[in-house]
Protein backbone atom coordinates (compact mmCIF):
# COMPACT_ATOMS: atom_id res chain seq x y z
CA UNK A 1 0.00 0.00 0.00
CA UNK A 2 2.03 2.96 -1.46
CA UNK A 3 1.99 5.80 1.06
CA UNK A 4 1.70 3.60 4.39
CA UNK A 5 2.75 3.93 8.02
CA UNK A 6 4.72 0.78 8.94
CA UNK A 7 5.30 -0.43 12.49
CA UNK A 8 7.83 -2.78 12.60
CA UNK A 9 7.19 -5.78 15.13
CA UNK A 10 10.40 -6.52 17.60
CA UNK A 11 10.81 -9.71 19.40
CA UNK A 12 11.26 -9.30 23.14
CA UNK A 13 14.60 -11.14 24.17
CA UNK A 14 12.43 -13.49 26.84
CA UNK A 15 10.21 -14.35 23.93
CA UNK A 16 6.80 -12.60 22.44
CA UNK A 17 6.23 -9.41 21.12
CA UNK A 18 8.20 -6.27 22.86
CA UNK A 19 5.78 -4.57 25.04
CA UNK A 20 8.01 -1.23 22.65
CA UNK A 21 5.98 -2.72 19.67
CA UNK A 22 3.13 -2.44 21.24
CA UNK A 23 3.22 1.00 22.06
CA UNK A 24 5.15 1.97 18.66
CA UNK A 25 1.63 0.23 17.45
CA UNK A 26 -0.57 1.97 19.40
CA UNK A 27 1.19 5.51 18.14
CA UNK A 28 1.20 4.41 14.70
CA UNK A 29 -2.49 3.82 14.66
CA UNK A 30 -3.04 7.39 15.90
CA UNK A 31 -0.91 8.94 13.37
CA UNK A 32 -2.81 6.80 10.57
CA UNK A 33 -6.57 7.96 11.55
CA UNK A 34 -5.16 11.64 12.08
CA UNK A 35 -3.65 11.31 8.51
CA UNK A 36 -6.56 8.91 7.18
CA UNK A 37 -3.16 6.32 5.81
CA UNK A 38 -3.07 2.69 6.10
CA UNK A 39 -1.30 1.46 8.99
CA UNK A 40 0.26 -2.14 8.47
CA UNK A 41 2.98 -4.42 10.81
CA UNK A 42 5.53 -5.79 9.74
CA UNK A 43 7.25 -9.32 11.49
CA UNK A 44 10.07 -11.02 10.15
CA UNK A 45 10.86 -13.80 12.27
CA UNK A 46 12.65 -17.64 12.00
CA UNK A 47 8.55 -18.20 12.97
CA UNK A 48 6.44 -15.31 12.41
CA UNK A 49 2.99 -16.64 13.37
CA UNK A 50 2.87 -15.94 17.29
CA UNK A 51 4.54 -12.59 16.97
CA UNK A 52 2.70 -11.37 13.72
CA UNK A 53 -0.78 -12.60 15.58
CA UNK A 54 0.38 -10.51 18.66
CA UNK A 55 1.30 -7.14 16.67
CA UNK A 56 -2.22 -7.64 15.22
CA UNK A 57 -3.86 -6.58 18.25
CA UNK A 58 -2.59 -3.39 17.82
CA UNK A 59 -2.85 -2.44 13.81
CA UNK A 60 -5.57 -3.52 11.24
CA UNK A 61 -2.71 -5.61 8.97
CA UNK A 62 0.48 -7.70 9.60
CA UNK A 63 2.54 -8.80 7.10
CA UNK A 64 4.70 -12.11 8.52
CA UNK A 65 7.81 -12.98 6.81
CA UNK A 66 9.57 -16.21 7.39
CA UNK A 67 13.36 -15.63 8.02
CA UNK A 68 15.25 -19.08 8.27
CA UNK A 69 18.76 -16.69 8.96
CA UNK A 70 17.35 -15.31 12.07
CA UNK A 71 17.58 -18.85 13.93
CA UNK A 72 21.25 -18.28 14.44
CA UNK A 73 22.66 -14.76 13.18
CA UNK A 74 22.10 -11.33 14.77
CA UNK A 75 19.17 -10.32 14.07
CA UNK A 76 18.72 -6.70 13.34
CA UNK A 77 21.00 -6.45 10.27
CA UNK A 78 18.66 -9.11 8.58
CA UNK A 79 15.43 -7.78 9.64
CA UNK A 80 16.09 -4.48 8.20
CA UNK A 81 17.52 -6.25 4.81
CA UNK A 82 13.90 -8.19 4.99
CA UNK A 83 11.67 -4.70 5.46
CA UNK A 84 13.83 -2.82 3.20
CA UNK A 85 13.43 -5.13 0.58
CA UNK A 86 9.38 -5.09 1.43
CA UNK A 87 9.60 -1.29 1.19
CA UNK A 88 10.88 -1.04 -1.75
CA UNK A 89 8.09 -2.72 -3.75
CA UNK A 90 5.52 -1.62 -1.34
CA UNK A 91 6.35 1.90 -0.81
CA UNK A 92 5.22 2.59 2.90
CA UNK A 93 6.08 6.80 3.06
CA UNK A 94 7.22 5.68 7.87
CA UNK A 95 8.15 3.15 8.95
CA UNK A 96 8.50 3.11 12.71
CA UNK A 97 10.75 1.00 15.37
CA UNK A 98 11.33 1.33 18.92
CA UNK A 99 14.03 3.71 19.97
CA UNK A 100 15.44 0.56 22.40
CA UNK A 101 18.75 -1.30 21.32
CA UNK A 102 17.65 -3.64 18.87
CA UNK A 103 14.97 -1.25 17.44
CA UNK A 104 17.97 1.63 17.13
CA UNK A 105 20.09 -1.04 15.18
CA UNK A 106 17.06 -2.01 13.06
CA UNK A 107 16.47 1.41 12.02
CA UNK A 108 19.67 2.38 10.99
CA UNK A 109 20.58 -0.41 8.50
CA UNK A 110 17.16 -0.14 7.50
CA UNK A 111 17.22 3.96 6.79
CA UNK A 112 20.84 3.88 5.38
CA UNK A 113 19.61 0.64 3.05
CA UNK A 114 16.84 2.91 1.86
CA UNK A 115 18.72 6.19 1.90
CA UNK A 116 15.39 7.78 4.07
CA UNK A 117 16.11 10.55 7.22
CA UNK A 118 15.55 9.22 10.24
CA UNK A 119 13.84 11.33 13.55
CA UNK A 120 14.95 9.44 16.51
CA UNK A 121 13.71 9.17 20.18
CA UNK A 122 9.98 10.40 19.17
CA UNK A 123 8.13 10.90 22.41
CA UNK A 124 4.56 11.60 20.33
CA UNK A 125 4.04 12.60 16.90
CA UNK A 126 0.76 14.02 15.40
CA UNK A 127 0.12 14.39 11.49
CA UNK A 128 0.92 18.42 9.92
CA UNK A 129 1.33 19.61 6.49
CA UNK A 130 3.58 17.31 4.96
CA UNK A 131 3.29 14.06 7.08
CA UNK A 132 3.90 13.04 10.79
CA UNK A 133 5.06 16.24 12.82
CA UNK A 134 7.60 14.39 15.85
CA UNK A 135 7.89 15.19 19.39
CA UNK A 136 11.41 14.82 20.60
CA UNK A 137 13.29 15.34 24.22
CA UNK A 138 16.30 16.88 22.95
CA UNK A 139 19.46 17.43 25.54
CA UNK A 140 18.75 15.49 28.47
CA UNK A 141 14.93 16.76 28.45
CA UNK A 142 16.41 20.56 28.76
CA UNK A 143 14.22 21.74 25.61
CA UNK A 144 11.62 19.48 23.32
CA UNK A 145 11.54 19.91 19.55
CA UNK A 146 9.41 19.51 16.59
CA UNK A 147 10.34 18.32 14.05
CA UNK A 148 9.51 16.92 10.31
CA UNK A 149 10.69 15.12 7.52
CA UNK A 150 11.21 17.77 4.39
CA UNK A 151 9.95 15.47 1.74
CA UNK A 152 7.45 13.64 4.37
CA UNK A 153 9.06 10.49 4.24
CA UNK A 154 11.27 8.40 6.60
CA UNK A 155 12.09 6.29 9.79
CA UNK A 156 11.11 7.03 12.98
CA UNK A 157 12.13 5.29 16.41
CA UNK A 158 10.08 5.89 19.45
CA UNK A 159 11.23 6.07 22.97
CA UNK A 160 9.93 3.26 25.23
CA UNK A 161 7.42 4.56 27.86
CA UNK A 162 6.11 7.37 25.60
CA UNK A 163 3.19 6.11 24.68
CA UNK A 164 0.07 3.76 26.39
CA UNK A 165 -0.40 0.76 24.56
CA UNK A 166 -3.94 0.43 24.01
CA UNK A 167 -5.22 -3.01 21.65
CA UNK A 168 -7.91 -2.67 18.81
CA UNK A 169 -10.21 -4.84 18.55
CA UNK A 170 -11.28 -6.68 16.38
CA UNK A 171 -7.11 -7.77 16.26
CA UNK A 172 -6.32 -7.19 12.59
CA UNK A 173 -5.82 -9.56 9.52
CA UNK A 174 -2.18 -11.52 9.30
CA UNK A 175 -0.67 -11.92 5.58
CA UNK A 176 2.44 -14.27 5.15
CA UNK A 177 4.66 -12.97 2.55
CA UNK A 178 8.18 -14.81 0.82
CA UNK A 179 11.36 -12.98 0.23
CA UNK A 180 13.44 -14.43 -1.33
CA UNK A 181 16.31 -12.25 -2.28
CA UNK A 182 20.22 -13.13 -1.14
CA UNK A 183 20.92 -11.44 1.79
CA UNK A 184 23.33 -9.12 0.43
CA UNK A 185 24.95 -7.83 4.07
CA UNK A 186 27.40 -9.85 5.56
CA UNK A 187 25.95 -11.93 8.72
CA UNK A 188 26.92 -12.14 12.32
CA UNK A 189 27.08 -15.94 14.22
CA UNK A 190 24.98 -16.21 17.31
CA UNK A 191 27.46 -18.37 18.95
CA UNK A 192 26.27 -18.29 22.67
CA UNK A 193 23.83 -16.82 24.87
CA UNK A 194 24.13 -16.22 28.31
CA UNK A 195 21.03 -15.21 30.38
CA UNK A 196 21.41 -13.86 34.00
CA UNK A 197 19.27 -14.38 36.85
CA UNK A 198 18.33 -10.69 37.94
CA UNK A 199 16.28 -10.55 40.99
CA UNK A 200 13.30 -8.58 40.95
CA UNK A 201 10.80 -7.26 38.68
CA UNK A 202 12.07 -5.52 35.52
CA UNK A 203 12.89 -1.93 36.08
CA UNK A 204 11.78 -0.69 32.87
CA UNK A 205 8.01 -2.07 33.57
CA UNK A 206 7.68 -0.98 37.17
CA UNK A 207 4.59 1.15 38.37
CA UNK A 208 7.19 2.27 41.35
CA UNK A 209 10.96 1.90 41.42
CA UNK A 210 13.07 2.44 44.06
CA UNK A 211 16.88 3.48 42.86
CA UNK A 212 19.71 4.01 44.66
CA UNK A 213 22.87 6.02 44.18
CA UNK A 214 26.33 6.16 45.12
CA UNK A 215 25.04 7.46 48.81
CA UNK A 216 23.78 3.62 49.39
CA UNK A 217 27.32 2.85 49.86
CA UNK A 218 27.29 -0.50 49.55
CA UNK A 219 25.67 -3.89 50.08
CA UNK A 220 23.58 -2.79 53.33
CA UNK A 221 22.24 -0.02 51.39
CA UNK A 222 20.89 -2.42 48.39
CA UNK A 223 19.52 -4.65 51.21
CA UNK A 224 17.61 -1.57 52.55
CA UNK A 225 16.56 -0.73 48.81
CA UNK A 226 15.30 -4.40 48.35
CA UNK A 227 13.03 -3.98 51.55
CA UNK A 228 11.71 -0.67 50.55
CA UNK A 229 10.99 -2.27 46.92
CA UNK A 230 9.20 -4.83 48.40
CA UNK A 231 7.55 -2.82 51.06
CA UNK A 232 5.77 -0.51 47.93
CA UNK A 233 5.60 -3.46 45.35
CA UNK A 234 8.33 -1.89 43.30
CA UNK A 235 11.60 -2.85 41.18
CA UNK A 236 14.93 -1.70 42.44
CA UNK A 237 16.88 0.59 39.84
CA UNK A 238 20.39 2.56 40.43
CA UNK A 239 22.50 5.11 39.19
CA UNK A 240 25.49 4.17 36.99
CA UNK A 241 27.49 5.21 39.85
CA UNK A 242 26.28 2.41 41.83
CA UNK A 243 26.33 -0.50 38.74
CA UNK A 244 29.93 0.98 38.53
CA UNK A 245 30.68 0.18 42.45
CA UNK A 246 29.28 -3.19 41.24
CA UNK A 247 26.66 -2.91 43.85
CA UNK A 248 23.99 -3.43 41.52
CA UNK A 249 23.38 -5.11 37.58
CA UNK A 250 23.80 -2.98 34.89
CA UNK A 251 20.28 -4.00 33.50
CA UNK A 252 19.02 -2.37 36.46
CA UNK A 253 20.54 1.22 35.43
CA UNK A 254 18.46 3.90 34.63
CA UNK A 255 19.51 7.01 32.38
CA UNK A 256 21.44 7.68 29.08
CA UNK A 257 23.11 4.68 28.97
CA UNK A 258 20.64 2.08 31.37
CA UNK A 259 16.49 2.10 30.96
CA UNK A 260 13.80 4.54 30.36
CA UNK A 261 11.50 4.58 32.84
CA UNK A 262 8.08 6.00 33.23
CA UNK A 263 6.38 4.89 37.08
CA UNK A 264 4.08 6.26 38.75
CA UNK A 265 6.53 6.95 41.74
CA UNK A 266 10.36 7.20 41.68
CA UNK A 267 12.22 7.35 44.92
CA UNK A 268 15.69 8.42 44.81
CA UNK A 269 17.84 7.07 47.66
CA UNK A 270 21.39 8.76 47.85
CA UNK A 271 21.39 9.95 43.91
CA UNK A 272 22.45 13.70 43.14
CA UNK A 273 20.52 13.75 40.05
CA UNK A 274 22.59 13.93 37.24
CA UNK A 275 22.15 15.18 33.92
CA UNK A 276 22.03 11.52 32.06
CA UNK A 277 20.71 10.03 34.99
CA UNK A 278 17.73 12.49 34.87
CA UNK A 279 17.06 11.33 31.30
CA UNK A 280 16.15 7.71 31.94
CA UNK A 281 13.39 8.92 34.82
CA UNK A 282 12.61 12.18 34.40
CA UNK A 283 9.08 11.82 33.24
CA UNK A 284 8.20 9.85 36.41
CA UNK A 285 4.77 11.16 37.61
CA UNK A 286 5.92 11.42 41.03
CA UNK A 287 9.70 12.24 42.82
CA UNK A 288 10.78 11.38 45.96
CA UNK A 289 14.08 12.12 47.12
CA UNK A 290 16.46 11.11 50.08
CA UNK A 291 19.68 12.91 49.75
CA UNK A 292 21.92 14.60 52.71
CA UNK A 293 22.84 17.69 50.57
CA UNK A 294 19.84 20.00 50.24
CA UNK A 295 21.77 21.32 46.97
CA UNK A 296 21.77 18.54 45.11
CA UNK A 297 20.55 18.54 41.53
CA UNK A 298 17.84 16.41 42.11
CA UNK A 299 16.01 18.73 44.49
CA UNK A 300 15.01 20.92 41.28
CA UNK A 301 12.65 17.79 39.58
CA UNK A 302 11.49 15.87 42.78
CA UNK A 303 8.72 16.72 44.48
CA UNK A 304 9.40 15.78 47.91
CA UNK A 305 12.84 15.98 49.06
CA UNK A 306 13.86 14.75 52.36
CA UNK A 307 17.53 16.51 53.50
CA UNK A 308 18.66 13.44 56.22
CA UNK A 309 20.60 10.53 55.94
CA UNK A 310 19.37 7.74 53.80
CA UNK A 311 20.61 4.86 56.57
CA UNK A 312 18.40 6.70 59.25
CA UNK A 313 15.43 8.13 56.87
CA UNK A 314 15.23 4.74 54.84
CA UNK A 315 14.94 2.37 57.99
CA UNK A 316 12.58 4.67 59.40
CA UNK A 317 10.52 5.31 56.13
CA UNK A 318 10.43 0.88 56.15
CA UNK A 319 9.00 1.18 60.06
CA UNK A 320 6.59 3.70 59.17
CA UNK A 321 5.29 1.45 55.70
CA UNK A 322 4.88 -1.62 58.86
CA UNK A 323 3.98 -0.19 61.25
CA UNK A 324 0.38 1.12 58.76
CA UNK A 325 0.50 -2.20 57.54
CA UNK A 326 -0.17 -3.80 60.84
CA UNK B 1 45.45 -4.81 14.81
CA UNK B 2 44.33 -1.60 12.82
CA UNK B 3 41.44 -0.09 14.67
CA UNK B 4 39.46 2.89 14.05
CA UNK B 5 37.50 4.93 16.54
CA UNK B 6 34.92 7.08 15.91
CA UNK B 7 35.04 10.44 18.66
CA UNK B 8 32.38 12.31 18.58
CA UNK B 9 32.83 16.01 20.11
CA UNK B 10 29.85 16.89 22.36
CA UNK B 11 29.38 19.77 24.35
CA UNK B 12 29.71 19.34 27.93
CA UNK B 13 26.66 17.47 29.16
CA UNK B 14 27.19 19.17 32.51
CA UNK B 15 26.56 22.68 30.91
CA UNK B 16 23.62 24.46 30.10
CA UNK B 17 22.48 25.41 27.04
CA UNK B 18 22.89 23.45 24.06
CA UNK B 19 20.18 24.43 20.94
CA UNK B 20 20.87 27.61 18.96
CA UNK B 21 18.46 30.19 17.84
CA UNK B 22 17.98 28.47 15.05
CA UNK B 23 17.47 24.92 16.20
CA UNK B 24 20.85 23.52 15.57
CA UNK B 25 22.85 22.43 17.87
CA UNK B 26 25.36 25.16 19.02
CA UNK B 27 29.15 23.77 18.91
CA UNK B 28 30.67 26.99 19.90
CA UNK B 29 31.38 25.89 23.18
CA UNK B 30 33.50 23.79 25.35
CA UNK B 31 33.47 20.16 23.68
CA UNK B 32 34.21 16.87 25.77
CA UNK B 33 34.69 13.27 23.74
CA UNK B 34 31.56 11.68 23.40
CA UNK B 35 31.16 9.33 26.76
CA UNK B 36 30.25 6.02 24.47
CA UNK B 37 33.27 6.95 22.58
CA UNK B 38 35.61 7.11 24.78
CA UNK B 39 34.82 3.45 26.17
CA UNK B 40 35.54 2.44 23.04
CA UNK B 41 38.54 4.33 22.55
CA UNK B 42 39.69 2.79 26.11
CA UNK B 43 39.00 -0.50 24.58
CA UNK B 44 40.86 0.15 21.59
CA UNK B 45 43.62 1.29 23.15
CA UNK B 46 43.75 -2.09 25.66
CA UNK B 47 43.55 -3.82 22.10
CA UNK B 48 46.72 -3.13 20.45
CA UNK B 49 48.48 -2.75 23.79
CA UNK B 50 47.80 -6.90 24.05
CA UNK B 51 47.93 -7.59 20.56
CA UNK B 52 49.77 -5.04 18.73
CA UNK B 53 48.45 -2.51 16.14
CA UNK B 54 47.49 1.16 15.69
CA UNK B 55 44.18 3.17 16.81
CA UNK B 56 42.91 5.82 14.34
CA UNK B 57 40.00 8.35 16.03
CA UNK B 58 38.02 10.21 13.68
CA UNK B 59 35.77 13.33 14.16
CA UNK B 60 33.43 15.10 12.03
CA UNK B 61 33.03 18.57 13.40
CA UNK B 62 34.07 22.03 13.26
CA UNK B 63 37.99 23.44 13.69
CA UNK B 64 37.11 23.05 17.55
CA UNK B 65 37.00 19.08 17.90
CA UNK B 66 40.67 19.36 17.15
CA UNK B 67 40.74 19.48 20.71
CA UNK B 68 38.82 16.24 21.67
CA UNK B 69 41.05 14.62 19.25
CA UNK B 70 43.90 15.73 20.83
CA UNK B 71 42.62 14.32 24.05
CA UNK B 72 42.17 11.19 22.34
CA UNK B 73 45.80 11.24 21.13
CA UNK B 74 47.07 12.14 24.76
CA UNK B 75 45.13 9.10 25.65
CA UNK B 76 47.31 7.10 23.30
CA UNK B 77 46.27 6.62 19.80
CA UNK B 78 48.00 6.63 17.01
CA UNK B 79 46.42 9.87 14.86
CA UNK B 80 43.86 11.60 14.42
CA UNK B 81 41.78 12.77 11.34
CA UNK B 82 39.34 15.54 12.00
CA UNK B 83 36.22 16.00 9.19
CA UNK B 84 35.41 19.41 8.77
CA UNK B 85 33.77 21.84 6.29
CA UNK B 86 31.57 24.60 6.42
CA UNK B 87 28.92 23.10 4.13
CA UNK B 88 28.61 20.22 7.14
CA UNK B 89 27.01 22.89 9.40
CA UNK B 90 23.19 21.07 9.81
CA UNK B 91 24.06 17.94 8.45
CA UNK B 92 21.17 15.58 9.38
CA UNK B 93 21.78 11.65 10.45
CA UNK B 94 22.14 10.31 6.64
CA UNK B 95 24.79 12.90 5.75
CA UNK B 96 26.64 11.97 8.73
CA UNK B 97 27.17 8.51 7.96
CA UNK B 98 27.49 8.93 4.08
CA UNK B 99 30.76 11.36 5.07
CA UNK B 100 31.71 9.21 7.66
CA UNK B 101 31.95 5.94 5.44
CA UNK B 102 33.64 8.17 3.10
CA UNK B 103 36.26 9.08 5.67
CA UNK B 104 36.62 5.30 6.86
CA UNK B 105 36.66 3.86 3.50
CA UNK B 106 40.06 5.71 3.26
CA UNK B 107 41.54 3.55 6.11
CA UNK B 108 42.45 -0.11 6.52
CA UNK B 109 41.06 -1.24 9.36
CA UNK B 110 40.63 -4.46 11.23
CA UNK B 111 37.73 -2.89 13.46
CA UNK B 112 35.85 0.43 13.50
CA UNK B 113 34.37 0.70 16.93
CA UNK B 114 31.40 3.42 16.91
CA UNK B 115 29.56 4.70 20.25
CA UNK B 116 26.16 3.40 20.65
CA UNK B 117 24.94 6.45 21.14
CA UNK B 118 25.71 10.46 21.84
CA UNK B 119 25.11 12.53 24.81
CA UNK B 120 24.18 15.73 22.46
CA UNK B 121 21.40 14.14 19.51
CA UNK B 122 21.60 10.96 21.41
CA UNK B 123 19.88 8.96 18.01
CA UNK B 124 22.10 5.75 18.65
CA UNK B 125 21.46 5.01 14.87
CA UNK B 126 24.95 5.93 13.44
CA UNK B 127 27.08 2.87 14.15
CA UNK B 128 24.29 0.56 12.51
CA UNK B 129 23.63 3.12 9.51
CA UNK B 130 27.42 3.26 8.77
CA UNK B 131 27.85 -0.50 9.25
CA UNK B 132 25.24 -0.90 6.59
CA UNK B 133 26.80 1.95 4.35
CA UNK B 134 30.41 0.15 4.57
CA UNK B 135 28.63 -3.46 3.87
CA UNK B 136 30.31 -4.62 7.16
CA UNK B 137 29.11 -6.64 9.94
CA UNK B 138 27.64 -5.08 12.54
CA UNK B 139 28.40 -6.21 16.01
CA UNK B 140 26.19 -4.06 17.91
CA UNK B 141 25.96 -3.16 22.29
CA UNK B 142 29.30 -4.49 23.19
CA UNK B 143 30.20 -5.36 26.63
CA UNK B 144 33.51 -6.91 25.74
CA UNK B 145 35.57 -7.30 22.27
CA UNK B 146 37.90 -10.38 21.77
CA UNK B 147 39.56 -11.47 18.71
CA UNK B 148 39.53 -14.74 17.91
CA UNK B 149 40.82 -17.08 14.54
CA UNK B 150 37.92 -15.99 12.42
CA UNK B 151 37.97 -12.80 13.31
CA UNK B 152 35.77 -10.74 16.23
CA UNK B 153 34.19 -12.05 19.21
CA UNK B 154 31.70 -9.40 20.62
CA UNK B 155 29.18 -10.19 23.93
CA UNK B 156 26.52 -8.25 23.41
CA UNK B 157 24.25 -6.60 26.11
CA UNK B 158 20.39 -7.97 25.59
CA UNK B 159 17.76 -7.47 27.55
CA UNK B 160 18.19 -10.78 29.50
CA UNK B 161 21.53 -11.30 29.46
CA UNK B 162 24.09 -11.44 26.66
CA UNK B 163 24.72 -12.75 23.16
CA UNK B 164 27.29 -14.10 21.76
CA UNK B 165 28.64 -13.06 18.11
CA UNK B 166 31.19 -14.04 16.47
CA UNK B 167 32.23 -12.20 12.24
CA UNK B 168 34.75 -12.35 10.04
CA UNK B 169 36.66 -8.78 10.06
CA UNK B 170 36.93 -6.20 8.61
CA UNK B 171 33.65 -5.48 11.09
CA UNK B 172 31.56 -2.67 13.04
CA UNK B 173 30.78 -2.47 16.81
CA UNK B 174 28.99 -0.49 18.49
CA UNK B 175 30.40 0.53 22.25
CA UNK B 176 29.18 0.70 25.42
CA UNK B 177 30.38 1.70 29.12
CA UNK B 178 30.32 -2.02 30.03
CA UNK B 179 34.06 -1.69 27.87
CA UNK B 180 35.25 -0.47 31.04
CA UNK B 181 35.99 3.22 32.19
CA UNK B 182 38.61 5.25 30.06
CA UNK B 183 41.74 6.30 31.40
CA UNK B 184 43.10 9.50 32.34
CA UNK B 185 45.83 11.16 30.03
CA UNK B 186 49.43 11.26 31.41
CA UNK B 187 51.65 13.96 31.21
CA UNK B 188 54.01 12.29 28.76
CA UNK B 189 50.89 11.14 26.93
CA UNK B 190 49.90 14.50 26.69
CA UNK B 191 53.66 16.02 25.55
CA UNK B 192 53.38 12.76 23.51
CA UNK B 193 49.93 14.24 21.62
CA UNK B 194 52.12 17.37 20.53
CA UNK B 195 53.97 15.64 17.85
CA UNK B 196 51.02 13.12 16.66
CA UNK B 197 49.50 13.67 13.10
CA UNK B 198 46.04 15.11 13.13
CA UNK B 199 44.78 14.80 9.31
CA UNK B 200 41.86 17.42 7.88
CA UNK B 201 39.76 16.17 5.67
CA UNK B 202 36.91 18.18 3.33
CA UNK B 203 34.19 17.14 1.88
CA UNK B 204 36.23 17.98 -1.51
CA UNK B 205 38.89 15.66 0.07
CA UNK B 206 36.55 13.21 0.29
CA UNK B 207 34.92 13.44 -3.10
CA UNK B 208 31.89 14.13 -1.43
CA UNK B 209 29.59 17.30 -3.44
CA UNK B 210 28.14 19.80 -0.55
CA UNK B 211 25.05 19.90 -1.89
CA UNK B 212 24.11 16.31 -1.61
CA UNK B 213 25.56 16.10 2.22
CA UNK B 214 25.20 18.49 5.04
CA UNK B 215 22.62 21.20 5.30
CA UNK B 216 21.29 21.95 2.53
CA UNK B 217 20.34 18.19 1.94
CA UNK B 218 19.06 17.68 5.29
CA UNK B 219 15.76 15.60 5.12
CA UNK B 220 14.73 16.63 8.36
CA UNK B 221 13.69 19.62 9.98
CA UNK B 222 12.67 21.89 13.18
CA UNK B 223 9.35 23.18 13.30
CA UNK B 224 9.35 24.54 16.74
CA UNK B 225 11.16 24.54 19.84
CA UNK B 226 10.47 24.55 23.32
CA UNK B 227 11.10 24.39 26.88
CA UNK B 228 9.50 21.35 29.24
CA UNK B 229 6.69 22.59 31.68
CA UNK B 230 8.75 22.97 34.96
CA UNK B 231 8.06 20.94 37.38
CA UNK B 232 7.28 23.17 40.24
CA UNK B 233 9.42 23.52 43.31
CA UNK B 234 10.64 20.29 45.85
CA UNK B 235 8.68 20.24 49.27
CA UNK B 236 11.90 20.01 51.81
CA UNK B 237 11.56 17.61 54.74
CA UNK B 238 13.81 17.56 57.31
CA UNK B 239 14.21 16.65 60.48
CA UNK B 240 13.85 13.87 63.17
CA UNK B 241 14.00 10.60 61.05
CA UNK B 242 10.46 9.23 62.66
CA UNK B 243 8.70 12.82 61.96
CA UNK B 244 10.31 12.80 58.10
CA UNK B 245 9.58 9.03 57.61
CA UNK B 246 5.53 9.57 58.84
CA UNK B 247 5.42 12.80 56.42
CA UNK B 248 6.71 11.02 53.45
CA UNK B 249 4.65 7.80 54.13
CA UNK B 250 1.56 10.24 54.30
CA UNK B 251 2.62 11.88 51.10
CA UNK B 252 2.67 8.49 49.62
CA UNK B 253 -0.28 7.70 50.64
CA UNK B 254 -1.94 10.81 49.61
CA UNK B 255 -0.65 9.98 46.43
CA UNK B 256 -2.44 6.65 45.98
CA UNK B 257 0.91 4.52 46.83
CA UNK B 258 0.16 3.03 49.90
C1 LIG C 1 28.31 9.11 28.67
C2 LIG C 1 27.79 9.01 30.06
C3 LIG C 1 26.68 8.23 30.28
C4 LIG C 1 26.16 8.13 31.56
N1 LIG C 1 25.05 7.37 31.72
C5 LIG C 1 24.50 7.30 32.93
C6 LIG C 1 23.32 6.55 33.14
O1 LIG C 1 22.78 5.90 32.25
N2 LIG C 1 22.78 6.52 34.38
C7 LIG C 1 23.34 7.20 35.43
O2 LIG C 1 22.79 7.14 36.53
N3 LIG C 1 24.47 7.90 35.26
C8 LIG C 1 25.06 7.96 34.04
N4 LIG C 1 26.21 8.66 33.90
C9 LIG C 1 26.90 9.15 35.11
C10 LIG C 1 26.35 10.45 35.66
O3 LIG C 1 27.03 11.52 35.06
C11 LIG C 1 26.61 10.53 37.18
O4 LIG C 1 27.98 10.37 37.44
C12 LIG C 1 25.84 9.49 38.00
O5 LIG C 1 24.47 9.50 37.64
C13 LIG C 1 25.97 9.83 39.45
O6 LIG C 1 25.38 8.82 40.23
P1 LIG C 1 24.93 9.10 41.73
O7 LIG C 1 23.87 10.12 41.75
O8 LIG C 1 24.64 7.77 42.29
O9 LIG C 1 26.28 9.58 42.43
P2 LIG C 1 26.73 11.00 42.95
O10 LIG C 1 26.59 12.02 41.91
O11 LIG C 1 28.05 10.80 43.58
O12 LIG C 1 25.65 11.35 44.07
C14 LIG C 1 25.54 10.68 45.28
C15 LIG C 1 24.53 11.45 46.11
O13 LIG C 1 24.27 10.74 47.29
C16 LIG C 1 24.18 11.64 48.38
N5 LIG C 1 24.51 10.86 49.57
C17 LIG C 1 25.70 10.28 49.88
N6 LIG C 1 25.60 9.61 51.04
C18 LIG C 1 24.34 9.78 51.50
C19 LIG C 1 23.65 9.35 52.67
N7 LIG C 1 24.21 8.57 53.59
N8 LIG C 1 22.37 9.74 52.81
C20 LIG C 1 21.76 10.53 51.88
N9 LIG C 1 22.38 10.95 50.76
C21 LIG C 1 23.65 10.59 50.57
C22 LIG C 1 25.15 12.73 48.05
O14 LIG C 1 24.78 13.94 48.70
C23 LIG C 1 25.01 12.83 46.53
O15 LIG C 1 24.05 13.80 46.14
C24 LIG C 1 26.75 8.80 32.64
C25 LIG C 1 27.87 9.58 32.41
C26 LIG C 1 28.39 9.69 31.15
C27 LIG C 1 29.59 10.56 30.94
N1 LIG D 1 30.29 13.83 13.94
C1 LIG D 1 30.78 12.66 14.36
N2 LIG D 1 32.12 12.46 14.42
C2 LIG D 1 32.63 11.28 14.84
N3 LIG D 1 31.88 10.25 15.24
C3 LIG D 1 30.54 10.39 15.20
C4 LIG D 1 29.92 11.58 14.76
N4 LIG D 1 28.59 11.42 14.86
C5 LIG D 1 28.38 10.18 15.35
N5 LIG D 1 29.56 9.55 15.55
C6 LIG D 1 29.76 8.19 16.09
O1 LIG D 1 28.50 7.54 16.15
C7 LIG D 1 28.15 7.22 17.48
C8 LIG D 1 26.67 7.27 17.69
O2 LIG D 1 26.18 8.54 17.34
P1 LIG D 1 24.63 8.84 17.24
O3 LIG D 1 24.04 7.74 16.43
O4 LIG D 1 24.53 10.17 16.59
O5 LIG D 1 24.09 8.83 18.63
C9 LIG D 1 28.96 8.19 18.34
O6 LIG D 1 29.13 7.67 19.63
C10 LIG D 1 30.26 8.25 17.52
O7 LIG D 1 31.08 7.12 17.75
Amino acid sequence: MPGGIWVIGQAAAGGGLARLSSEVATLARALGEAGGVPVSGVVVAAEPAALAAELAGFVPRVLAVTEPALAASAGATVVAQRVAALARTNAPNLILTGADPDGRDIAGVLAALLGWPVLANALNATWGPVGPRVEISVFGGKQFSTSEFTAGRGVITVRPNAVQAVAQTPAGSVEAVQIADHLALPGVRVVGRIHEQHGGAAVEDARIVVAGGRGIGGPDGVTLLEHLAEALGGAVGATRAAVDAGWIDYPKQIGQTGKIVKPALYLALGISGAIQHKVGMQTAETIVAVNRDADAPIAEFADLMVVGDLFEVGPAILDELRTRRG
Amino acid sequence: MRIVVLTKPVPDPAAAEHLGPDGRVDRTGGNVINGNDEYALEAALKLVETHGGEVTVVAMSPETGRDVLRKALAMGATRGVLITDPALAGADWLSTIRVLAAAVREMEFDLLLVGVDTSDGGAGLVPAGLAALLGLPYLSNAATIEPVDAGVRVNRITATGFETLESATPAVIGGTQALGAPRYPTLKGIMGARSKEVAVRTLGDLGLDPATVGGAAAGTRVVDLRRPPERGQAKMVRGPAADVAREVVEFLAARGFI
